[in-house]
């Protein structure tokens, strides 16, 4: 799909661009960028013909880390972004990259309403369960007793299950997949890409600085889910509603048609003069 | 007060509890005043609710092309009196004024015997239940067809060309009730209004919601996203069909902050887009809108002002949003703000909003307001406008593209996503010129300089503001406050008074050289506008030098300016 014909096979390495990420060392979302380029190249897309659309956070910083034309936008807002560009440019391959504060709590309305919509978007939120940018803060994903300085004793809060708001939206295809595994979250954004309507795949990527319980903790705790996929809502609901947060794989793919709407004629506004003319 | 054209114009108001059909009727009137080759404009004023509240089809009608109201009202027909009351300050009766109402009604409200105007009464309910479905409004349009002066005929036929054919039983009826009408009127006599022996054609009949949505497609626009709010959304209606006709689209986001990163989305992929709110939808968008000015994607907001702050009255128009528009932006911003002049002006002022968004490579809002959005008017068919709007793109390339690259007009060429080699990332993040985020001053600096250089070198042409006149008394006026100043000063010049009148169509960025040069020689100006704190007169102050004796005129909406308070003003302004 839109291989430019005698271009020689673009490797990983060709979706990479200059800019030295900002992310800290140990940081999930080095191994999330690297799952990105192995799964461009897999999915063999010219990077110009690719955008990765993004909000604010750490995860957000990834579209200029990619050789790919991308947006840097404002706070929760990439899916509304990326969804006028898919509309309005519907030969483009459009991921959109966000984070747990970003996707769930400001952006919170948009992702539930791209789901609805089931564009054919890619939606990749990299989870850390915790404000990284602005240090340490509890984001909707955070365990109700993970002490920090704006909630001392924890939030009391049980975590938002995106999966579940997802599915019960409308998305098309869930996944989960963990930044540990390069290679398995590269075949999980082929799968996501190549699915159409929206795909919405969470990767548990752990924060180093503010969440150093996750690095060790989630490489044991994940594991690949014990069931094959589905295609009905009603299984995917159910095993979304009993999972304990670290399945692993495609856990849900429907077979809804994406939302398009599209140009019906292609008149000269000219044309539509004669409705005001008496 | 002076009556600038109450004999060469007719100014009439229908009421009625909502629902009843005033609308309709308002509009079904304008239309057989059309065939007969008047020009005229219709407002609405409404309350709150959907049906079972109040509403108003305020009507001028006129041999001449008009685009404001009057100062007075020559005929109110009330359907019923149901809170007839609340539009008590929004109509001007006097005791030359003629008053039909139904004595099923019940007693005149007080203001209505107040005002000392003639009453006629005519029993419409009870007519209209004569004939089977018929309607109580098709009573009233033939009554007032033959107080006008217009043939019943025309009146059946405008009824016939809007819903009439599809439902051949109504149009009998309404036929039947439009002739009872007519037959019911009372005998007074009313000046009336020449009827041209031949009609013109070719006419149009536009609100300038609608014309605010052609003027953009005539732009270029293929995109727009909008939430539906009051007063703006029939523009959004209005292209959610005629956009797919002409290869473009239209989504209904979930919300503001939605509709505009949509458009952000889409306008960074090469295609001018639009989005459509009034006051509370453009405070969601300001962030995004700073996004824009800072990534450099051009877009068109549409604000269809109304009465603020908060919810204020939706449905009801007012110029207070100015500040918001050009100075609701965090950090140094940047941007463009025009607002259209008349109703008519919205076509020419969406298409040179988009034409101004696309050449900069900025965002542009366009201050309209109820008053203009929700009124339909009658006028001769406007002058297409060519704008060669171009957005500087880039071609395919392998040199290391720099998107923000430092020019002489600030504009850089801007690639579009599928541009192979022209890959860079939109940021707000302060960048330097490839695009890369940079927390370095001198970056920052010279990217606010970019943005700014691409504002102040660029040649905004003569469509920044209409002047005319002359003398040493000048009203500066912007929005659609400039319709009933334009009455006035033409009322002005008939007495004799030396005037010159300009209407400001480009807000921002502001034109010093220009608006001096349009003042040399005047002593005393006459800021008009429709806000409460003088948010026009006072943003003039602090960019502009004007002469000495400047007097601001302002008061809060959702009344009209009336032209015959500026004539007064001008007249006053007039003396030494």
């Amino acid at each position: 799909m839109n291989m430019i014909p005698g271009a020689a096979a673009l490797k990983p390495a060709d979706y990479k661009s200059s800019v030295k990420p900002v992310w800290c060392p140990g940081c999930g979302d080095h191994s999330v960028l690297l799952s990105f380029q192995r799964a461009l190249a897999e999915l063999a897309l010219p990077p110009e013909q690719v955008a990765v659309i993004s909000g604010i956070g750490c995860s957000s910083r990834i579209p200029a880390y990619t050789n790919c034309y991308g947006f840097h936008g404002v706070h929760g807002r990439s899916l509304a972004l990326a969804t006028g560009l898919k509309v309005a440019r519907p030969d483009l391959t459009v991921l959109v990259a966000s984070g747990d504060g970003d996707g769930f709590s400001i952006g919170g309305n948009h992702f539930m309403h791209a789901c609805r919509r089931n564009i054919d978007l890619t939606y990749i939120v990299m989870d850390n369960r915790i404000y990284g940018m602005t240090k340490g803060q509890p984001s909707p994903t955070t365990e109700p007793d993970w002490e920090t300085a704006i909630a001392p004793g924890g939030t009391g809060l049980s975590p938002f299950h995106p999966l579940v708001i997802a599915l019960a939206s409308g998305a098309n295809f869930i996944a989960r997949g963990f930044s540990g595994d390069i290679g398995g979250c590269a075949r999980l954004i082929v799968e996501a890409v190549r699915t159409p309507g929206f795909s919405f795949v969470q990767i548990l990527s752990p924060c180093v600085t503010f969440r150093p319980d996750q690095q060790r903790g989630w490489k044991d705790l994940v594991h690949p889910a014990i069931v094959p996929e589905t295609d009905d809502p009603a299984r995917a609901a159910r095993r979304l509603m009993t999972d304990d947060g670290f399945n692993v794989g495609v856990l849900y793919r429907g077979r809804r048609e994406p939302y398009q709407p599209s140009p019906k004629t292609n008149f000269a506004p000219s044309h539509l003069e004669s409705e005001f003319t008496v | 007060m002076t009556q600038s054209s109450a004999s060469t114009s007719l100014s009439i108001v229908l009421t009625g509890s909502g629902g009843a059909g005033v609308m309709t009727a308002g509009q079904t009137l304008l239309d057989a005043a059309t065939s007969c080759g008047l020009y005229g404009l219709m407002t609405r004023s409404t309350g709150p609710q959907i049906r079972g509240g109040e509403a108003a089809a305020m009507i001028r009608l006129s041999p001449r092309p008009v685009q404001s109201h009057g100062d007075r009202l020559d005929i109110l027909l009330a359907l019923d009196f149901a809170n007839v009351e609340r539009f008590a300050e929004e109509l001007p009766l006097d005791p030359a004024s003629l008053i039909i109402a139904d004595p099923a009604a019940g007693e005149l409200p007080d203001f209505l015997k107040a005002c000392g105007a003639v009453v006629g009464l005519v029993p419409m309910a009870k007519l209209a239940k004569a004939i089977p479905g018929a309607r109580v409004s098709m009573i009233a349009l033939g009554v007032l067809a033959r107080l006008i002066g217009l043939p019943e005929i025309a009146v059946i036929a405008a009824v016939a060309e809007s819903v009439g054919r599809k439902k051949p039983e109504f149009l009998a009826a309404s036929e039947k009730a439009i002739r009872l009408g007519t037959e019911a009127a009372p005998d007074v006599a009313l000046a009336g209004l020449a009827l041209p022996a031949e009609p013109p054609l070719g006419r149009w009949s536009i609100t300038g919601n609608e014309a605010t949505g052609f003027g953009a497609m005539r732009g270029g626009v293929k995109f727009a996203a909008g939430y539906p709010i009051t007063p703006a959304t029939e523009i959004l209606e209005w292209m959610a069909s005629a956009l797919p006709r002409c290869g473009g689209v239209l989504v209904q986001a979930e919300d503001e902050l939605a509709s505009i990163n949509m458009i952000i989305g889409a306008s960074f992929g090469g295609t001018p887009s639009l989005t459509a709110t009034a006051g509370p939808g453009l405070s969601l968008m300001t962030e995004a809108i700073g996004l824009a000015v800072a990534s450099e994607i051009p877009l068109v907001v549409v604000d269809v002002m109304r009465s603020g702050p908060s919810t204020g009255i939706a449905t009801k128009s007012e110029q207070s949003d100015l500040n918001i528009a050009v100075y609701g932006l965090h950090g140094d911003a940047p941007h463009v703000v025009t607002a259209p002049l008349s109703v008519a002006d919205c076509l020419l002022t969406a298409q040179w909003s988009v034409h101004l968004a696309e050449s900069l490579q900025t965002p542009v809002i366009m201050l309209s307001d109820q008053s203009m959005g929700q009124a339909r008017v009658v006028i001769d068919r406007p002058k297409e406008i060519a704008l060669a709007t171009e957005r500087l793109g880039v071609e395919a390339r392998t040199d290391g593209y720099a998107r923000y690259a430092q020019t002489t007009s600030g504009i850089s060429a801007m690639a579009i996503p599928g541009v192979s080699g022209g890959q860079y990332t939109a940021d707000g993040l302060t960048h330097n010129a490839r695009g890369t985020p940079t927390s370095q001053a001198k970056d920052h600096v010279a990217q606010l300089d970019k943005r700014q250089r691409k504002l102040d070198a660029f040649d905004f042409g003569t469509h920044w503001a209409e002047i005319d006149g002359e003398g040493e008394l000048a009203v500066l006026t912007w929005g659609s406050s400039s319709e009933p100043v334009r009455e006035a000063v033409a009322a002005a010049r008939a007495d004799g008074i030396k005037v010159r009148l300009i209407a400001i169509r480009l807000i921002a960025p502001v034109q010093p050289a220009l608006l001096a040069a349009a003042l040399s020689g005047v002593k005393r100006v006459l800021v008009i506008e429709q806000s409460h704190t003088g948010q026009f007169w006072r943003y003039l102050r602090a960019h502009y030098d004007l002469p000495r004796d400047v007097v601001p005129i302002h008061c809060p909406g959702p009344l009209p300016i009336r032209p015959g308070q500026v004539h007064a003003y001008i007249e006053k302004g007039a003396q030494a």
